[in-house]
């Protein structure tokens, strides 16, 4: 049993300087079998494995990650939460999510820094106008909370805006999610980390996985740079990655992955208080709390693993952003990163079983995939677990693009992906 | 970011070019008579390879002509450029 995080334990650990902390998670070398082995220790690879152990009360689990636990896309994202989506099965899968936030930090003992301070999506065209309003009906039919505010409404709501009808793309309205917000990315992996390995979850960093040793339809183990490692169950959470692992399993899914990037400032004192969207003008801002204005850019059009964006999606962004918020025109940007994002054909996730049997894939997720992270571990643990998925996840199924019934999120989401 | 060879216009900067994804996806020749599987395969499953890729472009912002390009997606290294209809290199 970890000794639990707490005001006293910080007093107490503080008066020996902080040098008695006990490890978080223990760094073992792999055993040679498991029930079940999860590929990525991401977010959501982690969190899959929390709730595999805590949940379904399956102990004989490893999550193998080619680098370190958070050191890919959890690590690099905008940290944005939100569930304000069009259709019904995003609405549900996306709510899950956001539900399991609220409570996060208590359930882990680990403060995942949840701070529910809104997310705007801004309208710059009579289009947007319409689709906006039609979103927040849709959201408030499926219970969760949307207000659509006017162009007065959205200055008082985040002052530094522009809203001068002179400007190339005016900001003639917007949603509000104020159940919405940010959280701390870092943490979010560690607080599961910490979780999965308190109840015998091995984590094992540094262990790339090389290969799939299938036999005929169903799994035999995987072969890693620390050897192989007997399994039944393979759960794969690899993100950017996906179809590399597919392929070693002679599959093909539908995704490409691409470089998404985003930036961050030098940091300044509180300036903005929420978090700015805008689809047509392609911009988010919100601001972290050491004072670093963090922003998103798109993605490139091209597959690439390279992880370095093109420089005319990042300066595309940057003339936006400088539009909407003339305050930031002499701020300095400290740094700017590509991450690689696995896109499905219709911008929604999957969270499914294949046509091998113990073969589980959670991916798909593409530009958006942070603020699911703790409802996709929940119901890719509870498909593993179960053989079947939850109805949650029942539409972000494979077969999908085989029956036609598609998710189709692009431009429905509020955003562009 | 990267610089293209544009069979048609010579090198120019990728931003004026669109990308087309995986390349020598062909067509059904019987569109009538194939299954679900087989629509979705041709529609959806991609390579999606992080290594040598055969793939599209169409210089956009140029000649507007397409062309195929073959690239390492792990470094964005362009190792070919051969124009549409002509047999992709070997190696």
């Amino acid at each position: 049993m970890k000794k639990k995080y707490s005001i006293f334990s910080l007093i107490k650990n503080s008066l020996s300087y902080h040098e008695n902390w006990e490890k978080a998670w223990k760094d073992p070398e792999p055993k040679k079998e498991y029930e079940i082995v999860i590929i990525g220790g991401g977010g959501h690879g982690l969190a899959t494995a929390y709730y595999l152990a805590k949940k379904h009360d399956l102990k004989n689990i490893a999550v193998v990650e080619k680098g370190w636990i958070g050191g890919g896309n959890t690590g690099r994202n905008t940290t944005i939460i939100r569930s304000n989506y069009l259709w019904d099965a995003s609405a549900g899968l996306y709510d899950h999510a956001l539900k399991i936030w609220e409570g996060l930090s208590q359930e882990l003992n680990y403060n995942v820094m949840f701070s529910q301070r809104g997310v705007m999506n801004l309208a710059h065209n009579l289009q947007d106008v319409r689709d906006l309003k039609r979103r927040t009906h849709a959201n408030r039919l499926n219970g969760i909370d949307a207000v659509y505010l006017n162009t007065e409404q959205v200055k008082k709501f985040c002052p530094i805006i522009n809203t001068s009808p002179d400007i190339r793309y005016p900001v003639l309205g917007g949603t509000l999610q104020r159940r919405a917000g940010t959280a701390r990315h870092d943490a979010v992996a560690w607080g599961y980390a910490r979780g999965a390995d308190e109840m015998g979850v091995d984590i094992i960093q540094n262990c790339e996985v090389k290969g799939i040793k299938r036999n005929g339809d169903s799994i035999e183990g995987i072969e890693t740079t620390k050897g192989f490692i007997k399994t039944n169950k393979i759960g794969v959470v690899a993100a950017g990655h996906s179809s590399v692992i597919a392929n070693m399993a002679g599959l093909r899914l539908p995704l490409e992955s691409k470089p998404l990037q985003a930036l961050v400032s030098e940091p300044v004192k509180p300036i903005i208080d929420t978090v700015v969207m805008s689809n047509a003008v392609h911009a988010y801002v919100s601001q972290s709390d050491k004072g670093e204005l963090v922003i998103g850019a798109g993605t490139d059009d091209y597959v690439s693993y390279s992880q370095k964006g093109s420089h005319d999606i990042v300066e595309g962004t940057l003339n936006a952003i400088l539009e909407l918020y003339p305050i930031f025109s002499r701020m300095r940007m400290l740094r700017q990163w590509g991450g690689i994002v696995d896109i499905c054909p219709d911008a929604s996730p999957i969270i499914s079983k294949t046509s091998i049997k113990g073969l589980y894939f959670n991916c798909g997720w593409g530009t958006g995939g942070f603020k699911a992270t703790p409802g996709s571990g929940d119901l890719f643990a509870h498909t593993i677990a179960n053989d079947e998925p939850h109805k949650l996840n029942a539409a972000f199924n494979l077969n999908r693009f085989v029956s036609g019934d598609l998710v189709d999120e692009h431009g429905a989401a509020a955003v562009a992906h | 970011m990267f610089v293209i060879n544009c069979p048609y216009c010579g090198e120019r900067e990728q931003s004026e070019f669109k990308a087309g994804g995986e390349a020598h996806i062909v067509r059904p020749k019987q569109p009538t008579e194939l299954s679900d599987d087989q629509w979705a395969e041709y529609l959806f499953m991609r390579k999606n390879i992080k290594g040598i890729q055969f793939e599209r472009w169409v210089h956009t912002h140029g000649c507007r002509k397409w062309f195929n390009v073959v690239r390492d997606t792990s470094n964005d290294v362009i190792t070919a450029v051969y124009k549409m209809g002509e047999k992709p290199p070997t190696k």
